[in-house]
């Protein structure tokens, strides 16, 4: 891995880094209003009718060395975010950076220098490997499309590529239907990494495989970022995977990032209700967790539609904490912790961003099940409206907050006594994780 | 659902205390075989497994370890020409297998429902979702296509569709994923069958979304005592609704037991490597999983001896090579949780409690 041009200028990237306070490592990628919308065209002429908002406007950087985590329900748009930033789609708007360059809107030709720097791992091993051609063509193309002759010939580099990935040098020659899907994903990384690439973009690397090769695979792609110090940015829906490979985790909903944050913040004190509700709704693999989990949020309905998304704050349609500002005014993604920023006005486990605004969306109501497990539920019999801790964060601003606002709030405090209890079930829920 | 529909359904069943003989399902050495070009794949080779009324068995397994392909025989929906299905089926002291196709078709959709993993091919594209829920309705009930429909609308509102009135009218590709989904659940419970099976019903969804049909599940359990059959991959979704749980490898069984102990205290160690492969939210960061070694084994040369034993670290262990020339059989290591390994209990216990467990 050389990349002189990298290594040469740490200073620069210092200083356009004035304000994260997290930033440690130099910035390999950097994205800015980054936005996709897809035409939709009707009639004979084929008129412009409107668009599918994609990707409307994230702004992220990626540091050199670091696993960028990217979540999301389907149709949040994390996959276009992902052939945006690979140049694979064409943005609409904003601009992504590499290595200080602008390549978002380089043409084929002006890109293909960049390819080998940028490469992608894609989702599914049965598709993305051509039929027709052997392994070693496979893994041996990028050679020759970019006119490289490694040391000791295409083949032996190639040989060597398959035994770094776990495949035995010999199968050279076999076809892609000859292998298993694990095996499969296996060819997908070898030519994926042929070029030592700087970033490597990664698209649901493992949900296509089985649990025992999950790990298999996820273990390889470890290995091999410590090896070659790759660059990561993986995008995936199991958030359990996400947390176990990356370093910070950025959350999506309808084309937005809605929370950008390291590993451990993010998973032990989420601000963002959606990321939250995301995270309780994981199910937890152990039966004894079944009545210890506190409570569940349970979302209701769908994303909506990216076409024509909800106005102001994105999720406030689904959000129980949604208050008038959050449809009229879409909250910033600000930095309110050191390393860990949310748009969001009434974040959770963070003082509250507008606490003149308490009077709840009357949707909100009914936004959200808190679905209290049988024991929880005879510690509840308050009945919070509100959403208790379900994950814990530990930190204590949360009861604090959540008590100040019941109290300006008597409208929406029929949950005064629920606070109390939630509290309390935090506590518990704390305890529960030690 | 009417009253009178509520009264011959009778009290949902109270969970009962662990005597098989009051299984609402019970499968007995299930074997289903498959004639290929290739030769003989034994897809479920001696499956036997109870389930109660109200109660939920969680199968578990990769794919290929026969899962489905158990389902679909306990629902008698192989085809006679294809497969050799043999062993017994027993649905409330009814026996499938060797029974009347005809009798078993009056008994699918009207004792046991099937819902399926993607609602996308398992609805027909041509039809509105109503006509397809009011055909369901309507083979096992002789009742008119305006009643039948009225059932429709007020199943899809039980499973929580909103405007069921409209969307009875809409077709599949107009719903969106989990909503397809609850529209299948709803064309599946439309008869309050007595058995339910579950083939991935989650799998094809968001977490979010995941979460609202497994709630949805066991609503609907608790309301009508079905008995569920969930099959899935996915350990997490089994820890929050099984009962019991049936470790499935290589159209075995090869462990069985309630979910609560084959989660604590699992007794075979392709069981461990499912635990240690999954990154787990509720505990520490891990730096590694532990996967297991190789790949799931092929059905048509299952290796001899246990079928685990080219990917078992502990292959060794057992004397005299027993693990590739002798087929284990399932064992009582517990009340109610037997599993099919040749290492002795106090070895798998010794391995599960200072190797195994400490490091999940």
């Amino acid at each position: 891995m050389s990349d002189e041009k990298a290594v040469s200028n740490p200073e620069q990237s210092g200083t356009t880094l004035t304000k994260d306070s997290a930033a440690d490592g130099e910035i390999l990628l950097k994205v800015t209003g980054l936005q996709k919308h897809f035409p939709i065209r009707k009639g004979l002429l084929q008129r412009q009718t409107g668009a599918v908002r994609a990707v409307d406007g994230i702004d992220f950087e990626v540091r050199k060395g670091e696993t960028l985590g990217v979540v999301g329900e389907s149709g949040c748009g994390k996959s276009t975010m992902g052939r945006l930033i690979t140049r694979l789609l064409e943005p609409t708007g904003g601009q992504v950076e590499f290595e200080g360059r602008d390549i978002t809107h380089l043409s084929v030709g002006q890109m293909r220098p960049m390819r080998r720097d940028v490469q992608m791992i894609f989702q599914d091993p049965y598709s993305s490997l051509n039929p027709r051609h052997t392994i070693g063509t496979i893994v041996g193309a990028p050679f020759k499309l970019q006119g490289v002759q490694p040391e000791g010939g295409i083949k032996k580099e190639v040989q060597r590529l398959l035994s770094v990935v776990g495949l035995n040098p010999e199968h050279y020659n076999r076809y892609p239907h000859e292998f298993s899907g694990g095996q499969r994903q296996r060819i997908g990384i070898a030519r994926a990494l042929a070029l030592n690439p700087k970033l490597v973009v990664a698209d649901e690397p493992v949900s296509a495989l089985d649990v025992s090769i999950q790990a298999q695979v996820v273990n390889l792609l470890d290995d091999l970022q410590e090896e070659l110090g790759l660059t990561y940015v993986i995008i995936a829906h199991d958030l359990s995977v996400v947390r176990h490979v990356s370093d910070r985790i950025a959350v999506m909903y309808l084309g937005k990032i809605v929370e950008l944050a390291d590993r451990e913040s993010l998973y032990k004190a989420p601000m963002h209700p959606y990321t939250k509700a995301l995270l309780s709704a994981v199910p937890i693999p152990d039966p004894k967790r079944r009545g210890a989990k506190s409570e569940r949020i349970l979302l209701r309905g769908d994303v909506p539609s990216p076409i024509s998304p909800p106005s102001g704050c994105r999720f406030h349609t689904r959000c129980w904490k949604a208050t008038e500002i959050c449809r009229t005014t879409e909250p910033p993604l600000a930095e309110l912790r050191p390393g860990q920023r949310v748009a969001c006005h009434h974040p959770e486990n963070f003082e509250d961003q507008q606490p003149q605004d308490t009077v709840l969306l009357s949707v909100a109501k009914e936004a959200a099940e808190l679905v209290p497990t049988e024991e929880a539920a005879e510690a509840e019999a308050g009945g919070s409206e509100e959403a208790p801790e379900a994950e814990a964060g530990g930190s204590e601003e949360v009861p604090e907050s959540e008590a100040e606002r019941a109290e300006e709030a008597p409208a929406a405090a029929g949950e005064a006594p629920g606070t109390v209890a939630s509290a309390e079930s935090s506590a518990a829920a704390t305890d529960d994780n030690k | 659902m009417s009253k009178l529909e509520k009264a011959a359904l009778g009290e949902p069943a109270v969970a009962a205390p662990s005597d098989t003989d009051d299984a609402f399902l019970s499968v007995r050495d299930l074997r289903i075989h498959f004639e290929t070009d290739d030769g003989l794949v034994k897809s479920v080779d001696g499956v036997s497994f109870d389930v109660k009324r109200g109660r939920t068995l969680g199968i578990v397994g990769e794919s290929g370890s026969g899962k489905s392909v158990t389902s679909l025989g306990v629902m008698g929906l192989h085809r006679s020409a294809r497969a050799k299905v043999s062993g017994e089926v027993w649905l409330d002291g009814q026996e499938l297998i060797a029974a009347d196709p005809d009798d078993v078709r009056r008994l699918r959709g009207r004792k046991m429902a099937m819902i399926f993993q993607d609602p996308l091919s398992a609805m027909h594209p041509y039809y509105t979702v109503g006509q397809q829920i009011v055909e369901a309705y309507r083979v096992h009930h002789s009742v008119s296509k305006k009643v039948a429909k009225q059932r429709a609308v007020e199943m899809l509102d039980r499973v929580g569709i909103p405007e069921p009135a409209k969307r009875v009218d809409g077709y599949p590709h107009e719903f969106s994923g989990g909503m397809r989904q609850r529209a299948m659940i709803a064309m599946a419970l439309v008869n309050n069958p007595e058995l339910l099976i579950a083939d991935e019903p989650t799998t094809a969804l968001d977490v979010t979304v995941q979460a609202q049909i497994l709630d949805l599940i066991r609503d609907l359990q608790k309301e009508f005592g079905s008995a569920v059959i969930m099959i899935t991959h996915d350990l997490g979704v089994v820890a929050e609704m099984a009962d019991d749980l049936l470790v499935m490898y290589g159209g075995r069984c090869v462990e069985r037991g309630p979910a609560d102990e084959v989660f604590s205290e699992p007794r075979h160690p392709y069981t461990w490597g499912l635990l240690g492969s999954m990154p787990r939210l509720d505990r520490d960061q891990t730096d590694r999983l532990i996967p297991i070694k190789g790949a799931p084994p092929s059905l048509i040369n299952v290796p001899s001896g246990c079928a685990f034993n080219p990917r078992c670290p502990y292959a060794d262990i057992p004397k005299d090579n027993v693990t590739r020339t002798v087929r284990p059989e399932l064992t009582e290591v517990g009340e109610r949780h037997w599993a099919a390994c040749h290492m002795s209990q106090e070895q798998r216990e010794r391995i599960w409690t200072e190797e195994i467990a400490p490091k999940l």
